[in-house]
């Protein structure tokens, strides 16, 4: 039976992505006979390449996608060399992990809610500190350069990043490479970029490729925070693949394959940087330097993790503010009325929807944990070294910019009967949570000590045993995190929700970004709240069965 | 495997056919009652206002109780996904039992369905039986939609006027004209916006600043003449280049919707604002988003204005369901309710004169509310441009000002 889980796991993942892109191909070069294009040509190339600003919506994605993966990268190393294993890095830990579960779409509204000129910062100190009785007219959200966009992106990346390093770190004996390095005379920042940084980066260098693919690609943040005197492209592309004029649906469709170069072109700067980064390590370890700037990277990640956690925090307060709040004028800090009148009339009309968010997000999550481990067992059993061209398949999903293939995959659910269906929809989400659940799965459980199973082996346990008994426990952290990632990622979903439930299955998400079009911000407060609980439950789920398990297993239950 | 899968879509594009599938005829009402019995229409509709959603809940729930059909809200945050998923359809050769059953539509959108043939035909809406009510002569705009005729291929459901919007407390006069707007930027630079085209909002302000400055009217109702077009527009865009740098953020950054520019109204970061809905306003005022002193107003030489309509897919599943939802919405009953702010606030497209003593009593003693200009104030209709005049300018606006 296990034998047959990766290939089960690939189909999965194979079968809708390839459909996907097919469909997305196939219009790239002007063949749809739907819309009446039945030859092959280049002309969609030549109408993406001809429409206005273009340049710039390329170099808006590259940019600040890039930029974004690189400043929540910079961010989480400055931090874990400075702090991993000190009180703050506890603190940080246990403010950032219920942020995690904040969906990207709240977490933006969240940030435009805070720094906006109407914002809550502005209220605060208005009018007795700044003098505004009216909210002053500066560019802060939507600058052309989207500057706000790369900070809300950043804000929501680090968090992910911090809890991939976490879930890595117990695989990286860096409490021990830590202390040998302080025996001989490093600084603890300098100490941890030497020794641990180049055992824990292969773990968590997927995610990171994960979170340059998703920067690049991103849509709800750059809608909400992003310019648009052009848009970066994701955004342009989605809005042509909804345009009502369906001819756009060719240059969107080679849009989507420019999006996808982009995604690879990025991640091959990106692995170009490592190799930089390298050499420049191996120079430094070769030269005994006991300190590189270690005060600097520790004000840097303090500051930057503070100013992430105090952000997100206020944003949320924010939030939760407006979704109670009557009438609010700037510049009150507070709204004139407060009342559970927003929540009393919205909430008995979101229950069914809370129900099939949740519900889809449990099965989407539960199935792929299941094929992952099956996936790792049988990894394990047989002794195979991880293939590594298997892998990219697997992360594909992450790596093709959503919009670009669920049309494709729209077809392919109409075909087998499967859309506007919770089952479509959940399979939909199955093809986004299982990567990430693999990612978050995958390192951890291939860094995990043999020797411990083989001990068991030794000792007469059946490899059933030795999964259940040994290497599942040991690994129940990773699991649990895994499952309640997956859950988030299927809670967040908006486009395969739209698209593959035909807009009868509704979730929070899809609530909120419906609402976010009409624009009270009561309500939009309302749903980025359940958007946000509801993964923050899970993480709270997960976060108990751990505790719960590893109850008397005092070195399990430290770990991290 | 991609081979295949190549192979068995390209078969299915060719088993496409251009199938018309056979349906209810609405001029025998009696059969489609039948017909429609136990039927559950999917209606996408916009699902971005509160007030609406309760409205179609409402009508819900009086269609279920009348005529044992059920009516259910697909909110959709754009119409074109309602598009696309009838183009997608059609695409995976889906001709019957569609998923939409039900669309609300106007514009772009509906001319789109039209021109590909994805509409049910042949037209059925003017066999409705409360299609007697329509009030044809006085708001031509229910048969053409943006110049497109409908051709009964849509039932007409409300009206739409631009009107412009201004909270008294910190503006008491308001300019009312295009060089008004613009001398009163010049003193306070940075309280005027509109949302960025081609949101629909933002596109209707440059139709109505086009309508307003293009040298010859008429040129409007028919397509865009690609040899007069620069010369056309060049009016419009002399005033844009004029006014932007005095908008709010310097037209640098944009509203993204008209609730976005609502929003901005309320925080005081502009003083004007614009709204497709004349009654919206007192609607928004009733459930807090505005403050109380907020008053609508329009242009000297009147403002844009159109119709919205419901219209049925080629493939829809429950067609005869779809027709009993279309003829209860354009039912006095359900006119008037609309049209009361408390509810929406969206103007009928009956002709009141035409009801019913009593019918029309109730559409009397609607309160427009307290920030809604009664209809006599309402000023001219200046009818929609067609809407190849839309798609050009903007195309034009993009590269000027959203493709630096």
């Amino acid at each position: 039976m296990l034998r047959f889980a990766p290939a089960l796991t690939i189909a999965i993942l194979i079968g809708p992505v390839a459909a996907g892109i097919i469909g997305t191909l196939l219009p790239a070069f002007g063949y749809l006979p739907a819309l009446g294009g039945d030859d092959f040509g280049l002309e969609p190339f030549h109408a993406l390449f001809s429409t206005p600003g273009i340049a710039t919506s390329i170099r808006l994605s590259i940019v600040n996608g890039l930029g974004a993966a690189a400043g929540a990268f910079l961010i989480v190393i400055a931090f874990t060399a400075a702090f991993e294993g000190t009180r703050t890095f506890t603190q940080i830990h246990r403010l950032l992990s219920p942020l995690l579960s904040v969906p990207h779409a709240a977490a933006a509204f969240g940030l435009a809610f805070l720094i906006a000129p109407s914002g809550f910062v502005l209220r605060l100190l208005s009018p007795w500190a700044t003098g505004l009785d009216r909210p002053p007219d500066v560019l802060i959200l939507n600058d052309p350069g989207g500057i706000a966009m790369t900070a809300g992106l950043i804000a929501k990346e680090a968090p992910f990043l911090f809890l991939m390093m976490l879930a890595a770190l117990p695989q990286s004996q860096s409490r021990e490479s830590r202390q040998l390095a302080t025996t001989l005379g490093y600084r603890r920042a300098t100490g941890w970029l030497l020794t641990v940084l180049p055992r824990v980066y292969p773990q968590i260098r997927l995610p990171v490729f994960a979170v340059i693919a998703y920067s690049i690609s991103v849509v709800d943040v750059a809608m909400i925070l992003g310019p648009t005197t052009p848009a970066p492209l994701a955004v342009r592309l989605t809005q042509w693949m909804s345009d009502p004029d369906l001819t756009l649906r060719f240059q969107a469709s080679a849009g989507a394959l420019l999006q996808l170069g982009l995604a690879v072109a990025a991640i091959a700067l990106w692995i170009a940087g490592e190799r930089f980064a390298a050499l420049l390590g191996r120079r430094w370890i070769e030269a005994g330097t006991r300190s590189i700037g270690d005060g600097l990277i520790a004000t840097i990640g303090a500051s930057a993790m503070a100013l992430i956690v105090t952000g997100m925090i206020l944003g949320g307060v924010a939030i939760g503010l407006w979704s109670f709040a009557g009438f609010w004028p700037f510049p009150d800090a507070l709204p004139q009325t407060l009342s559970a009148a927003n929540w009393t009339a919205n909430l008995p009309r979101a229950a069914d929807t809370i129900a099939i968010t949740a519900g889809l997000g449990l099965a989407a999550a539960f199935v792929a944990v299941a094929l992952a481990l099956a996936c790792l067992e049988n990894e394990t059993r047989r002794n195979l070294a991880i293939e590594h061209r298997r892998l990219a398949l697997l992360y594909l999903p992450l790596l093709v910019p959503q919009i670009a293939f669920l049309f494709g995959l729209q077809i392919l659910f109409l075909l087998v009967g499967l859309d506007a269906s919770v089952y479509g929809v959940a399979g939909a989400h199955l093809v986004f949570v299982l990567p990430y659940v693999f990612l978050a799965l995958s390192d951890p459980w291939r860094a995990l000590d043999p020797r411990y199973g083989r001990i068991a082996t030794a000792i007469g346990a059946r490899p059933a045993r030795v999964f259940w008994r040994v290497r599942f426990p040991l690994a129940l952290r990773a699991v649990a995190t895994a499952g309640a990632l997956g859950f988030a990622v299927s809670v967040a979903q908006y486009l395969p929700t739209v698209l593959i439930g035909a807009g009868r299955v509704e979730t929070v998400t899809t609530e909120a970004v419906a609402l976010a079009s009409g624009g009270d911000r009561r309500l939009i407060a309302i749903y980025a709240c359940l958007q946000m609980l509801l993964p923050f439950a899970g993480f709270l789920l997960a976060g108990a069965i751990t505790g719960f398990a590893f109850r008397n297993r005092h070195a399990l239950r430290t770990a991290s | 495997m991609h081979k295949k899968i190549a192979v068995a879509l390209a078969a299915i594009a060719l088993l496409v056919l251009p199938a018309r599938a056979e349906g209810p005829d609405a001029a025998d009402w009696r059969a489609v009652l039948e017909d429609a019995k136990g039927e559950t229409v999917y209606f996408h509709a916009w699902g971005g206002e509160p007030r609406i959603n309760a409205y179609i809940e409402w009508a819900s729930d009086m269609i279920a109780a009348k005529y044992g059909v059920r009516l259910e809200h697909v909110k959709l945050d754009d119409t074109a996904h309602a598009v696309s998923r009838i183009v997608a359809e059609k695409a995976a050769g889906k001709d019957h039992g569609g998923r939409v059953d039900l669309v609300w539509i106007n514009g772009e959108n509906f001319a789109a369905l039209k021109n590909a043939d994805l509409l049910y035909s042949p037209g059925w809406a003017e066999k409705l039986p409360n299609w007697k009510y329509v009030d044809v002569e006085g708001k031509p705009a229910v048969v053409t939609d943006f110049t497109v005729p409908t051709e009964g291929l849509e039932s007409p459901w409300g009206m739409a006027k631009l009107v412009f919007v201004h909270d008294s407390a910190r503006l008491a006069h308001p300019p009312k004209t295009l060089d008004g707007l613009y001398d009163y930027l010049l003193e306070h630079p940075g309280r005027f916006a509109y949302p960025q085209p081609p949101n629909f909002h933002g596109s209707t302000f440059l139709k109505q600043v086009l309508a307003s400055v293009i040298v010859d009217p008429a040129k409007l109702q028919r397509p865009v003449d690609e040899a007069t077009f620069g010369q056309d527009v060049a009016p419009l865009f002399a005033y844009l280049d004029k006014l932007h740098p005095k908008l709010w953020r310097e037209g640098r950054a944009f509203p993204q919707s008209a609730a976005d520019l609502r929003r901005l109204l309320a925080d005081g970061e502009i003083d004007i604002s614009f709204t497709f809905n004349p009654s919206g306003t007192s609607a928004a005022i009733e459930a807090g988003e505005l403050p109380d002193t907020v008053r609508t107003f329009v242009l000297d030489g009147g403002t844009i204005g159109n119709a919205h309509f419901l219209a049925i897919p080629y493939n829809a599943n429950a067609k005869a369901g779809a027709l009993v939802a279309a003829n209860f919405l354009l039912s006095p009953e359900a006119q008037a309710k609309k049209q009361d702010p408390h509810n929406w606030g969206d103007p009928t497209v009956l002709d009141v004169n035409k009801l019913s003593d009593d019918e029309r009593a109730i559409f009397d003693e609607i309160d427009l509310g307290v920030a809604t200009l009664p209809p006599e104030d309402l000023g001219p209709v200046i009818p929609e441009p067609h809407a190849s005049w839309m798609t050009r300018i903007e195309e034009e606006w993009i590269a000027r000002y959203a493709a630096q």
